[in-house]
């Protein structure tokens, strides 16, 4: 088996179908034929309320639950098919209560995989140092302590340690920073993602929370009670078009803001403002600003910077334009901004526009809230009822 | 009244006592754990065990220890093996009942963890399930040192019973001065093994206690 670094696995469930006897207590929720592929080197969220099967589908992966029909294909070999002790070692597993031994101090801990590999001991006291370090914790500092001694958040970065060891290519988590406090999951979260952006592995990620679905899904599975799938898609496709009631319901009220947070500025078409120059011919760039619907002139500097907003009627009829003539600024925005806050930023504005620039800072267009809101009825196919409209139309307004 | 000069002319048959009752209390003690920690494993694989085994080791447990020595005499006479056979059986209950308390507790998340890592069951059991269960298996064993070298007393009925033989002669004999060297030398005995554990449960289980003393 290679231990160099293996890159990513496509994984795929191919009908898979986890059933349990009637009357059987205490059992994870059932799964009802289960089809969905997973890309290498993305991010699954499997997302849904208890009961739905979702921990059980990520534990099938790794062969802790058994499926009772169907199968998990790993890089297109059926994981039923493999020795199940090297399978496992070969997929890092992150869980809620991080199950970190309490016997062992946090170097032992992570390096527990590399452990069981056999590699030698300089080559795991090397990578406990570099995983202790890749997740913000100073090896000097953490390297002897026991798991006892930890923070919440620091121990699920040591679980998020061991997980990595040995660089699987496949990582199943199952709610892993569902027992810290918000401020530091939304930390370990953005950490998270910064990491998977070098690490590029195949993830499969269990939670209940649809907010952390959406940011932390490439893709995301909703799954309904009885273990069935009730949408597979991205995360701004399941907020768009929720392929049922469940999904509507199950993403929330709110999932017209949700996906105004997902989108960016850079996904509108810009509008083009009336631009003049500090020093212009005012007649000429008047005659230009009430030729155009908009009712405002952006004076710019010499590099297109902006310097502000003047009225159309205001413009002199003669002379040269002057800064002090600008009467009001907006909101900067660059391409990279969601509309969420683009929109937030607008609503507070004198000019409801906000100027969006480019790195220099020189104006590139023009964003306003109606352009916000035609690009979310323009990208959403409402479903069968009125509810989903009404639902993106507040959204806009409120 | 304490006569010291009966101790000091007695010093060599003390230590002969002392040194026979520390012989009889780690036999047993060693024989009882031994037997234990495979009947608790025996538990751990199968739970169906755990009833019967337990029941057994309850029954034997109740058995008051004077009429246990009294009932082997005809079969195994006034022996070592008399002796270790009512003593072994009264440890069982306690280090059967504190092994299976100590895998039991511990944690399922820690065992998912190492399920999904990659151990095997035996590896599992060695390096992990064993260590965390230490310092209840330890617990265990202090009791039961300490209610054995109580006991090895009651052995003295059966001529094997070494302090408790001085403390007999001594009430055969009106001699009070040797029923209380051998009683203080007794709880001496059960204190020292005790603290003596203690220490040694420590020293395995360095993980332990280790959160309250910080950084």
């Amino acid at each position: 088996m290679p231990e160099s670094p293996r890159g990513a696995s496509t994984v795929e469930f191919r009908h898979v179908t986890k059933r349990y006897h009637a009357g059987a207590k205490n059992v994870p929720g059932a799964v009802n034929d289960l089809s969905l592929i997973v890309p290498a080197g993305k991010i699954c969220v499997l997302v849904g309320p208890s009961g739905c099967g979702k921990t059980t589908s990520l534990k099938m992966v790794n062969r802790l639950i058994e499926p009772t029909s169907g199968q998990i294909l790993i890089d297109g070999t059926d994981a039923a098919t493999r020795d199940v002790i090297e399978l496992r070692r070969e997929i890092g597993y992150v869980i809620q209560q991080v199950g970190l031994f309490p016997h062992q101090t946090i170097a032992e801990n992570v390096v527990t995989v590399p452990r069981l590999l056999g590699w030698s001991k300089d080559r795991q006291r090397e990578r406990a140092e570099e995983l202790l370090a890749l997740v913000g914790l100073e090896p000097a500092t953490y390297h002897h302590r026991y798991p006892a001694q930890l923070s919440g958040g620091e121990r699920q970065r040591v679980g998020v340690a061991r997980a990595l060891a040995a660089d699987p290519p496949i990582m199943l988590m199952d709610e892993p920073f569902g027992a810290v406090d918000p401020i530091v999951r939304e930390r370990l979260q953005n950490e998270f993602l910064r990491l998977q952006e070098e690490l590029a592995k195949t993830i499969l990620f269990v939670t209940h929370d649809i907010d952390e679905a959406i940011k932390m899904g490439d893709l995301v599975a909703v799954m309904q009670q009885g273990g069935i799938l009730a949408q597979f898609a991205t995360p701004s496709e399941i907020l768009a078009n929720p392929a049922s009631e469940f999904v509507a319901r199950f993403v929330g009220a709110d999932r017209g803001l949700k996906r105004m947070s997902l989108s960016r500025v850079s996904n509108l078409e810009l509008r083009r403002p009336v631009t003049a120059r500090v020093g212009d011919v005012c007649s000429e760039a008047r005659r230009r600003a009430l030729a155009d619907p908009f009712a405002y002139l952006l004076l710019v500097d010499d590099a297109d910077r902006p310097v502000g907003w003047i009225g159309e009627d205001e413009i002199p009829t003669e002379g040269r334009l002057t800064e002090s003539m600008a009467e009001s600024m907006s909101p900067l925005l660059d391409r990279r901004t969601t509309l969420k806050d683009a929109l937030s930023m607008l609503l507070d504005a004198d000019v409801q526009a906000g100027i969006v620039v480019d790195r220099r800072g020189a104006v590139v267009g023009l964003v306003t809230a109606d352009m916000i809101a035609d690009w979310m009825r323009m990208s959403a196919v409402p479903l069968s009822g009125s509810e989903a409209r009404d639902q993106a139309g507040e959204a806009v307004e409120a | 009244m304490i006569r010291w000069d009966w101790i000091a002319s007695n010093v060599p048959a003390l230590v002969d006592a002392t040194i026979d009752h520390i012989v009889l209390t780690f036999v047993a003690v060693g024989v009882g754990f031994a037997l234990s920690f495979g009947l608790s494993l025996a538990i751990h694989g199968r739970r169906s065990l755990g009833g019967p085994i337990t029941g057994i080791a309850g029954v034997l447990y109740t058995i008051p220890s004077l009429a246990l020595f009294a009932f082997l005499v005809p079969f195994t006479g006034l022996s070592f093996l008399s002796a270790q056979i009512g003593l072994v059986s009264y440890t069982l209950l306690i280090l059967i009942r504190n092994t299976v308390a100590g895998f039991d507790g511990v944690p399922g998340d820690v065992l998912e963890a190492a399920d999904a890592m990659g151990y095997g069951r035996a590896r599992r059991l060695l390096s992990v399930e064993l260590p965390l269960a230490l310092p209840l298996i330890v617990a265990g064993l202090r009791i039961a040192t300490v209610t054995t070298i109580g006991l090895v007393m009651v052995a003295a009925v059966i001529g094997q019973g070494g302090l408790g033989q001085v403390m007999v002669r001594g009430f055969n004999f009106r001699n009070d001065t040797a029923v209380y060297t051998g009683a203080v030398l007794i709880v001496a005995l059960a204190i020292a093994a005790d603290l003596l554990l203690a220490y040694a449960g420590r020293l395995v289980t360095p993980w332990r206690g280790s959160a309250a003393r910080g950084s």
